[in-house]
């Protein structure tokens, strides 16, 4: 029996592991908003932060879904043209942000994209989005950016003790992270990164100046994604 | 009559070492399933956790390196447990795992402080788990050597 009971205990053990395991897999609330059983997509599995950042019309026939990093040069160069199509065709396009950090690369992105999302939960991200990227050059090789970043706030007029508290909180955290899991699921690995209508768009095709106008035509007149 | 007591001692060394690596088993669960199940996880004593854990380093090959941490706690706590009631084998192998352990958990504490410039605290506590268990195997070797000079 004696020569047994290590092999006892260790089964004993990976049962238990298999068990607590388990046991806490169900007993996490879900990730966002319900989901249905038979939904098993990426997509659907992992929805990233919930409500996302959304410029424009939830009926609009094209949705751009741009997973950013606020520190990343072709994000920043991809800006602008994006801001020139939400203008050009209004209420016929909607674009959604996701935040995905790529900290190890850029030192700064993770408070730059803290700093979006602690604005956002005064309401204000967008805004702040839209400073971060239109002075990106500014900021990028500074040793510590958090203090632009505090200004920014300020100028936006954002409560700053709030802000200030937020920065750290479970709920940008939270936003985050949900983001870069929606992020691993759809198998991205870099920035910019745009789904147009739920179909991933090269960078190729986008980052060359009219790129994306022809893109949402495309869309538009149904012969695209 | 001394060799009694240095053997009963040895066999400690390695229970211990075999509870130590169910707390590590423990942590890699808990991350395991908060990265399954899509969840943020929440650094309490540091902020970080999200950095950290939803970097490119916390996926190797598509497996959360957190599930390959639950499989390499559960190899040492097994070892560990076999070691103890005498299988020699088992003590050469948890040597072996631990060193492996050892040099993984020194590259990610150097990623976690010199690349990503955060650290998670349940990434910190596997390490500190690892580190006891090396130095649980080296005193273990080391009382081992001393009991065959003599």
């Amino acid at each position: 029996m004696k020569r047994f009971l290590p092999l006892i205990i260790i089964a004993v053990v990976l049962l238990v592991a298999i068990t607590a395991g388990w046991a806490l897999m169900r007993s996490q609330p879900p990730a966002s908003s319900p989901i249905s059983s038979t939904e098993t997509s990426p997509a659907v599995i992992a929805p990233g932060a919930e409500p996302p950042h959304v410029r424009g019309e939830a009926s609009a026939p094209v949705t751009i879904e741009e997973f950013g990093d606020f520190q990343c040069p072709p994000c920043g160069a991809v800006y602008p043209e994006l801001k020139k199509v939400e203008h050009e065709y209004g209420s016929r396009l909607r674009v959604i942000f996701r935040e995905l950090p790529l900290v190890p690369m850029h030192a700064h992105a993770g408070w730059a994209a803290r700093s979006a999302e602690a604005a956002g939960l005064q309401g204000r991200f967008w805004e702040m989005h839209d400073k971060l990227y239109e002075n990106q050059k500014a900021w990028t090789d500074l040793p510590d950016a958090r203090p632009v970043f505090t200004s920014y706030a300020k100028s936006l007029g954002l409560d700053m003790e709030r802000f200030a508290r937020d920065l750290e909180s479970e709920a940008v955290d939270r936003r985050i992270f949900l983001d870069g899991k929606r992020a691993h699921a759809l198998g991205v690995v870099s920035t910019p990164t745009l789904f147009l209508n739920g179909r991933e768009v090269p960078f190729e095709t986008f980052k060359l100046p009219g790129g994306l106008n022809e893109l949402i035509d495309a869309a538009l007149r149904g012969t695209g994604p | 009559m001394m060799a009694e007591p240095s053997k009963a001692r040895g066999a400690w060394l390695y229970g211990i070492a075999a509870a130590v690596a169910l707390i590590g088993l423990g942590d890699a669960i808990y991350l395991t399933v908060e990265h399954v199940t899509g969840q943020s996880v929440r650094c309490t004593l540091i902020s970080g956790c999200s950095e950290v854990l939803s970097s490119s380093y916390a996926v190797v090959a598509g497996v959360p390196l957190a599930g390959l941490g639950c499989v390499a706690y559960f190899t040492a706590f097994s070892l560990a447990t076999l070691a103890a009631f005498g299988y020699r084998f088992a003590g050469k192998l948890l040597t072996v795992m631990v060193g492996l352990m050892l040099l993984e958990t020194l590259w990610l504490l150097y990623v976690q402080a010199f690349v990503i410039r955060h650290f998670c605290q349940f990434c910190l506590l596997s390490a500190l788990v690892t580190f006891v268990l090396t130095g649980l195997v080296i005193a273990q070797r080391r009382r081992h050597s001393l009991a065959s000079k003599t």
